[in-house]
Protein backbone atom coordinates (compact mmCIF):
# COMPACT_ATOMS: atom_id res chain seq x y z
CA UNK A 1 0.00 0.00 0.00
CA UNK A 2 3.03 2.36 1.05
CA UNK A 3 4.20 2.39 -2.90
CA UNK A 4 0.68 3.57 -4.03
CA UNK A 5 0.83 6.12 -1.49
CA UNK A 6 4.08 7.92 -3.83
CA UNK A 7 1.89 7.88 -6.85
CA UNK A 8 -0.50 10.48 -4.77
CA UNK A 9 1.71 13.33 -5.96
CA UNK A 10 1.85 12.41 -9.84
CA UNK A 11 -1.38 11.87 -10.14
CA UNK A 12 -2.28 14.71 -8.61
CA UNK A 13 0.01 17.32 -10.21
CA UNK A 14 -0.94 15.55 -13.78
CA UNK A 15 -4.34 15.63 -13.52
CA UNK A 16 -3.82 19.45 -12.83
CA UNK A 17 -1.68 20.24 -15.30
CA UNK A 18 -3.63 18.35 -17.65
CA UNK A 19 -6.69 20.43 -16.33
CA UNK A 20 -5.36 23.29 -16.62
CA UNK A 21 -3.53 23.23 -20.46
CA UNK A 22 -7.14 22.26 -21.22
CA UNK A 23 -8.94 25.76 -19.57
CA UNK A 24 -5.52 27.29 -21.39
CA UNK A 25 -6.81 26.09 -25.00
CA UNK A 26 -10.37 26.17 -24.36
CA UNK A 27 -11.24 29.61 -26.11
CA UNK A 28 -14.69 31.27 -26.52
CA UNK A 29 -13.94 34.28 -28.47
CA UNK A 30 -16.51 35.98 -31.07
CA UNK A 31 -17.56 32.32 -32.54
CA UNK A 32 -19.13 32.00 -29.24
CA UNK A 33 -18.21 28.52 -29.33
CA UNK A 34 -17.84 26.65 -27.37
CA UNK A 35 -21.43 27.83 -26.46
CA UNK A 36 -21.37 29.75 -23.08
CA UNK A 37 -21.67 28.51 -20.42
CA UNK A 38 -23.08 24.55 -21.10
CA UNK A 39 -20.64 23.96 -23.98
CA UNK A 40 -17.93 24.88 -21.29
CA UNK A 41 -18.92 22.80 -18.88
CA UNK A 42 -18.85 19.92 -21.06
CA UNK A 43 -15.51 20.18 -22.18
CA UNK A 44 -14.06 21.13 -19.08
CA UNK A 45 -15.33 17.89 -18.10
CA UNK A 46 -14.11 15.83 -20.91
CA UNK A 47 -10.71 17.93 -20.44
CA UNK A 48 -10.86 16.44 -16.54
CA UNK A 49 -11.48 13.17 -18.04
CA UNK A 50 -8.83 13.16 -20.51
CA UNK A 51 -6.03 14.81 -17.75
CA UNK A 52 -7.04 11.80 -15.44
CA UNK A 53 -6.58 9.43 -18.14
CA UNK A 54 -3.20 10.75 -18.89
CA UNK A 55 -1.74 11.30 -15.01
CA UNK A 56 -2.93 7.54 -14.32
CA UNK A 57 -1.28 6.16 -17.38
CA UNK A 58 2.46 6.69 -15.65
CA UNK A 59 1.57 4.90 -12.50
CA UNK A 60 -0.02 2.19 -14.36
CA UNK A 61 3.35 1.74 -16.41
CA UNK A 62 5.41 2.00 -13.60
CA UNK A 63 3.96 -0.79 -11.78
CA UNK A 64 4.51 -2.36 -14.77
CA UNK A 65 0.39 -3.15 -15.72
CA UNK A 66 0.52 -2.86 -18.76
CA UNK A 67 -2.79 -3.73 -19.72
CA UNK A 68 -3.78 -0.67 -17.97
CA UNK A 69 -2.63 0.72 -20.96
CA UNK A 70 -5.35 -0.35 -22.56
CA UNK A 71 -7.26 2.17 -20.90
CA UNK A 72 -5.91 5.00 -23.42
CA UNK A 73 -7.23 3.24 -26.51
CA UNK A 74 -10.83 3.39 -24.98
CA UNK A 75 -9.69 7.41 -24.11
CA UNK A 76 -8.92 7.56 -28.08
CA UNK A 77 -12.80 6.13 -28.74
CA UNK A 78 -14.12 8.50 -26.41
CA UNK A 79 -12.56 11.10 -27.99
CA UNK A 80 -13.31 10.48 -31.68
CA UNK A 81 -17.21 10.65 -30.33
CA UNK A 82 -16.33 14.20 -29.23
CA UNK A 83 -15.45 14.88 -32.76
CA UNK A 84 -18.64 13.57 -34.07
CA UNK A 85 -20.61 15.16 -31.21
CA UNK A 86 -18.99 18.58 -32.47
CA UNK A 87 -19.54 17.98 -35.98
CA UNK A 88 -23.02 17.07 -35.51
CA UNK A 89 -24.14 19.67 -33.53
CA UNK A 90 -22.51 22.37 -35.43
CA UNK A 91 -24.51 20.79 -38.35
CA UNK A 92 -27.61 21.53 -36.96
CA UNK A 93 -26.45 24.57 -35.89
CA UNK A 94 -25.37 25.68 -39.44
CA UNK A 95 -28.90 25.42 -41.09
CA UNK A 96 -29.89 28.25 -38.95
CA UNK A 97 -26.94 30.68 -39.79
CA UNK A 98 -27.55 33.21 -42.36
CA UNK A 99 -24.37 32.99 -43.55
CA UNK A 100 -23.37 29.12 -42.76
CA UNK A 101 -19.63 28.46 -41.12
CA UNK A 102 -19.77 25.71 -44.35
CA UNK A 103 -18.76 22.03 -43.74
CA UNK A 104 -14.98 22.15 -43.89
CA UNK A 105 -14.87 24.71 -41.22
CA UNK A 106 -17.07 22.56 -38.80
CA UNK A 107 -14.75 19.70 -39.72
CA UNK A 108 -12.10 21.77 -38.67
CA UNK A 109 -13.33 23.14 -35.42
CA UNK A 110 -14.55 19.16 -34.60
CA UNK A 111 -10.93 18.23 -35.59
CA UNK A 112 -9.95 21.01 -32.94
CA UNK A 113 -11.81 19.72 -30.19
CA UNK A 114 -10.55 16.13 -30.66
CA UNK A 115 -6.73 17.18 -30.92
CA UNK A 116 -6.77 19.18 -27.82
CA UNK A 117 -8.00 16.39 -25.87
CA UNK A 118 -5.00 14.23 -27.23
CA UNK A 119 -2.98 17.51 -26.02
CA UNK A 120 -4.30 17.46 -22.38
CA UNK A 121 -3.26 13.86 -22.02
CA UNK A 122 0.08 14.07 -23.43
CA UNK A 123 0.36 17.49 -20.74
CA UNK A 124 -0.82 14.94 -18.22
CA UNK A 125 1.49 11.71 -19.02
CA UNK A 126 4.75 14.15 -19.07
CA UNK A 127 3.98 16.24 -15.82
CA UNK A 128 2.92 13.00 -13.94
CA UNK A 129 6.16 10.98 -15.42
CA UNK A 130 8.12 13.99 -14.34
CA UNK A 131 6.93 14.25 -11.24
CA UNK A 132 7.38 10.65 -10.51
CA UNK A 133 11.30 10.94 -11.60
CA UNK A 134 12.31 14.47 -10.51
CA UNK A 135 9.89 15.47 -7.73
CA UNK A 136 6.91 18.08 -7.62
CA UNK A 137 9.19 20.52 -8.53
CA UNK A 138 10.38 18.89 -11.85
CA UNK A 139 6.86 18.08 -12.53
CA UNK A 140 5.24 22.05 -12.58
CA UNK A 141 8.50 22.37 -14.71
CA UNK A 142 7.36 19.77 -16.92
CA UNK A 143 4.23 20.71 -16.75
CA UNK A 144 4.67 24.69 -18.00
CA UNK A 145 6.52 22.98 -20.90
CA UNK A 146 3.91 21.09 -21.96
CA UNK A 147 1.49 23.44 -22.03
CA UNK A 148 3.51 26.01 -23.75
CA UNK A 149 3.91 23.08 -26.59
CA UNK A 150 0.19 22.89 -26.35
CA UNK A 151 -0.20 26.62 -27.09
CA UNK A 152 2.39 26.46 -29.86
CA UNK A 153 0.62 23.71 -31.43
CA UNK A 154 -2.44 24.59 -30.80
CA UNK A 155 -1.92 27.97 -33.11
CA UNK A 156 -1.88 26.96 -37.12
CA UNK A 157 -1.65 29.89 -40.32
CA UNK A 158 -3.54 32.51 -40.86
CA UNK A 159 -5.35 33.73 -44.09
CA UNK A 160 -2.71 36.83 -44.29
CA UNK A 161 0.35 33.91 -44.23
CA UNK A 162 -1.02 32.85 -47.63
CA UNK A 163 -2.58 35.67 -49.33
CA UNK A 164 -2.30 39.36 -49.57
CA UNK A 165 -6.26 41.09 -48.31
CA UNK A 166 -6.07 44.30 -51.12
CA UNK A 167 -9.66 46.19 -51.91
CA UNK A 168 -11.74 45.26 -54.39
CA UNK A 169 -13.79 47.82 -56.86
CA UNK A 170 -17.60 46.50 -56.94
CA UNK A 171 -18.73 47.62 -60.12
CA UNK A 172 -22.24 47.11 -61.41
CA UNK A 173 -22.14 46.75 -65.40
CA UNK A 174 -26.04 45.98 -65.96
CA UNK A 175 -27.42 43.51 -64.13
CA UNK A 176 -24.07 41.94 -63.58
CA UNK A 177 -21.84 42.84 -60.61
CA UNK A 178 -18.00 42.42 -60.54
CA UNK A 179 -15.71 42.63 -57.95
CA UNK A 180 -12.67 44.88 -59.67
CA UNK A 181 -12.71 42.40 -62.95
CA UNK A 182 -13.59 38.73 -61.26
CA UNK A 183 -17.70 38.36 -62.28
CA UNK A 184 -19.56 37.75 -58.90
CA UNK A 185 -23.49 37.14 -60.08
CA UNK A 186 -26.37 38.52 -61.68
CA UNK A 187 -28.80 41.16 -59.88
CA UNK A 188 -31.91 41.34 -61.88
CA UNK A 189 -33.59 43.92 -59.53
CA UNK A 190 -33.02 47.48 -59.64
CA UNK A 191 -33.91 47.82 -56.17
CA UNK A 192 -31.06 45.39 -54.79
CA UNK A 193 -28.95 46.78 -57.02
CA UNK A 194 -29.39 50.33 -55.55
CA UNK A 195 -28.40 48.75 -51.88
CA UNK A 196 -25.36 46.78 -53.14
CA UNK A 197 -24.05 50.01 -54.61
CA UNK A 198 -24.60 51.54 -50.54
CA UNK A 199 -22.99 48.42 -48.98
CA UNK A 200 -21.29 46.43 -50.77
CA UNK A 201 -17.81 46.17 -50.05
CA UNK A 202 -15.05 44.60 -52.44
CA UNK A 203 -11.98 42.23 -51.64
CA UNK A 204 -9.44 40.72 -53.29
CA UNK A 205 -7.41 37.98 -52.18
CA UNK A 206 -4.08 37.48 -53.50
CA UNK A 207 -2.63 34.23 -52.87
CA UNK A 208 1.74 34.21 -52.54
CA UNK A 209 2.36 31.42 -53.86
CA UNK A 210 1.39 28.09 -55.72
CA UNK A 211 -0.04 26.04 -52.79
CA UNK A 212 -1.95 29.19 -51.73
CA UNK A 213 -3.46 29.38 -55.11
CA UNK A 214 -5.18 25.97 -54.57
CA UNK A 215 -5.59 26.04 -50.63
CA UNK A 216 -7.59 29.42 -50.87
CA UNK A 217 -10.11 27.91 -53.71
CA UNK A 218 -11.07 25.38 -51.47
CA UNK A 219 -15.03 27.22 -51.53
CA UNK A 220 -14.89 25.35 -47.63
CA UNK A 221 -12.05 28.11 -46.86
CA UNK A 222 -13.88 30.59 -49.21
CA UNK A 223 -17.33 29.79 -46.76
CA UNK A 224 -15.15 30.24 -43.43
CA UNK A 225 -14.27 33.75 -44.70
CA UNK A 226 -17.79 34.99 -45.49
CA UNK A 227 -19.01 33.58 -42.54
CA UNK A 228 -16.46 35.09 -40.06
CA UNK A 229 -16.75 38.48 -41.72
CA UNK A 230 -20.41 38.15 -40.80
CA UNK A 231 -20.12 37.51 -37.46
CA UNK A 232 -18.03 40.27 -36.50
CA UNK A 233 -18.76 43.11 -39.01
CA UNK A 234 -22.45 41.98 -39.04
CA UNK A 235 -24.18 41.44 -42.25
CA UNK A 236 -27.14 42.87 -44.93
CA UNK A 237 -29.14 40.33 -45.25
CA UNK A 238 -32.47 38.11 -44.03
CA UNK A 239 -34.68 35.69 -45.26
CA UNK A 240 -36.69 36.59 -48.19
CA UNK A 241 -33.98 38.81 -49.99
CA UNK A 242 -31.98 36.06 -51.71
CA UNK A 243 -30.20 38.65 -53.31
CA UNK A 244 -28.47 39.78 -50.95
CA UNK A 245 -26.10 37.06 -50.27
CA UNK A 246 -21.65 37.94 -49.86
CA UNK A 247 -20.10 35.61 -52.30
CA UNK A 248 -16.87 34.60 -53.05
CA UNK A 249 -16.03 33.98 -56.83
CA UNK A 250 -12.28 33.17 -58.12
CA UNK A 251 -10.18 34.61 -60.97
CA UNK A 252 -9.85 31.68 -63.33
CA UNK A 253 -6.58 32.53 -64.83
CA UNK A 254 -4.61 33.58 -61.34
CA UNK A 255 -6.42 31.56 -58.69
CA UNK A 256 -7.21 35.32 -57.08
CA UNK A 257 -10.48 35.25 -55.40
CA UNK A 258 -12.82 37.99 -55.18
CA UNK A 259 -15.20 38.14 -52.12
CA UNK A 260 -18.10 40.20 -52.36
CA UNK A 261 -19.32 41.45 -48.91
CA UNK A 262 -22.42 42.83 -47.52
CA UNK A 263 -21.15 43.86 -43.80
CA UNK A 264 -23.45 46.05 -41.95
CA UNK A 265 -20.90 49.06 -41.95
CA UNK A 266 -18.55 48.82 -44.86
CA UNK A 267 -15.04 49.90 -43.36
CA UNK A 268 -12.52 48.02 -45.83
CA UNK A 269 -9.47 48.42 -43.34
CA UNK A 270 -11.65 46.52 -40.15
CA UNK A 271 -12.38 43.83 -42.49
CA UNK A 272 -8.96 43.45 -44.05
CA UNK A 273 -7.96 42.71 -39.99
CA UNK A 274 -10.34 40.44 -39.97
CA UNK A 275 -9.90 38.58 -42.80
CA UNK A 276 -5.83 38.32 -42.24
CA UNK A 277 -6.69 36.66 -39.14
CA UNK A 278 -9.02 34.33 -40.34
CA UNK A 279 -7.68 30.22 -39.71
CA UNK A 280 -6.50 28.20 -42.56
CA UNK A 281 -8.64 25.64 -42.48
CA UNK A 282 -6.55 22.23 -42.41
CA UNK A 283 -9.36 20.65 -44.57
CA UNK A 284 -8.65 23.53 -47.53
CA UNK A 285 -4.70 23.19 -47.23
CA UNK A 286 -3.08 21.14 -50.64
CA UNK A 287 0.68 21.18 -51.07
CA UNK A 288 0.89 20.87 -54.48
CA UNK A 289 5.05 22.17 -55.01
CA UNK A 290 5.84 19.65 -52.51
CA UNK A 291 4.92 16.72 -55.20
CA UNK A 292 7.29 14.26 -56.34
CA UNK A 293 6.14 15.07 -60.20
CA UNK A 294 7.00 18.27 -59.20
CA UNK A 295 11.10 17.01 -58.19
CA UNK A 296 11.69 14.63 -60.30
CA UNK A 297 14.01 15.06 -63.21
CA UNK B 1 -23.90 18.35 -55.54
CA UNK B 2 -24.91 14.86 -57.19
CA UNK B 3 -28.20 14.07 -58.73
CA UNK B 4 -30.09 16.81 -56.51
CA UNK B 5 -31.78 20.10 -57.70
CA UNK B 6 -29.38 22.62 -57.33
CA UNK B 7 -31.41 24.97 -59.04
CA UNK B 8 -34.97 25.94 -60.57
CA UNK B 9 -36.78 28.52 -62.07
CA UNK B 10 -40.02 29.36 -60.09
CA UNK B 11 -41.26 32.17 -62.60
CA UNK B 12 -40.25 33.57 -65.70
CA UNK B 13 -41.09 37.45 -66.44
CA UNK B 14 -41.18 39.40 -69.41
CA UNK B 15 -42.15 41.81 -71.69
CA UNK B 16 -41.83 39.66 -74.83
CA UNK B 17 -44.75 37.05 -75.19
CA UNK B 18 -43.36 35.39 -77.99
CA UNK B 19 -39.51 34.76 -76.43
CA UNK B 20 -40.52 32.52 -73.77
CA UNK B 21 -42.71 29.61 -72.81
CA UNK B 22 -42.41 26.07 -71.22
CA UNK B 23 -42.89 24.77 -67.61
CA UNK B 24 -42.36 27.61 -65.38
CA UNK B 25 -45.50 30.11 -64.85
CA UNK B 26 -44.88 33.14 -67.01
CA UNK B 27 -46.00 37.06 -66.19
CA UNK B 28 -46.25 39.17 -69.22
CA UNK B 29 -45.18 43.02 -67.85
CA UNK B 30 -45.87 45.82 -70.35
CA UNK B 31 -42.36 47.65 -69.57
CA UNK B 32 -39.45 47.55 -68.06
CA UNK B 33 -41.04 49.00 -64.93
CA UNK B 34 -43.48 46.81 -64.65
CA UNK B 35 -41.21 43.73 -65.20
CA UNK B 36 -39.00 45.34 -61.88
CA UNK B 37 -41.96 45.38 -59.86
CA UNK B 38 -43.51 41.93 -60.70
CA UNK B 39 -40.11 40.56 -60.32
CA UNK B 40 -39.32 42.46 -56.44
CA UNK B 41 -43.00 41.12 -55.53
CA UNK B 42 -42.12 37.40 -57.00
CA UNK B 43 -38.61 37.70 -55.26
CA UNK B 44 -39.63 38.36 -52.09
CA UNK B 45 -42.56 35.80 -51.70
CA UNK B 46 -40.65 32.58 -53.55
CA UNK B 47 -37.58 33.23 -51.63
CA UNK B 48 -35.63 33.07 -55.13
CA UNK B 49 -33.09 35.23 -56.65
CA UNK B 50 -34.25 37.70 -59.43
CA UNK B 51 -31.84 37.47 -62.50
CA UNK B 52 -31.91 39.52 -65.69
CA UNK B 53 -31.19 37.70 -69.08
CA UNK B 54 -30.79 41.37 -70.11
CA UNK B 55 -33.24 40.26 -73.29
CA UNK B 56 -36.40 41.79 -71.82
CA UNK B 57 -36.93 38.61 -69.81
CA UNK B 58 -35.88 38.02 -66.25
CA UNK B 59 -36.23 34.67 -64.11
CA UNK B 60 -37.00 33.61 -60.55
CA UNK B 61 -34.38 31.21 -59.53
CA UNK B 62 -34.02 29.28 -56.38
CA UNK B 63 -30.46 28.17 -55.67
CA UNK B 64 -30.11 25.24 -53.40
CA UNK B 65 -27.02 24.63 -51.35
Amino acid sequence: MNHMESYVWPIVLGVFVGFFSRMVMLRTDYRQYPTFPHGRVIHLSLGFIAAALGAVAVPALMEQDFTAITFLALAAQQFRDVRNMERNSLQQLDKMELVPRGYTYIEGIAMVFEGRNYLVIFSAFVSSLATVYFGWVGGIIMGAVAIVLDLFLMSGKVIKDIAIVKKGEVRLEGPNLYVDDIYIMNIGLKDTRDKIKQTGLGVVLIPKDANSIVTLSNTGQRQAILHDVSTILGVYRDTGEPSLVPLTKRSLSDGRVAAFLLPQEPDFERAKQIIGRIPVLEGAVRMPTRSSANHER
Amino acid sequence: MGTTLEKIILAVVTIHRDKVGGGAPVFYAKDEDEMQQISFQLEKILDGMAHDLQNGTMIIVKHFS
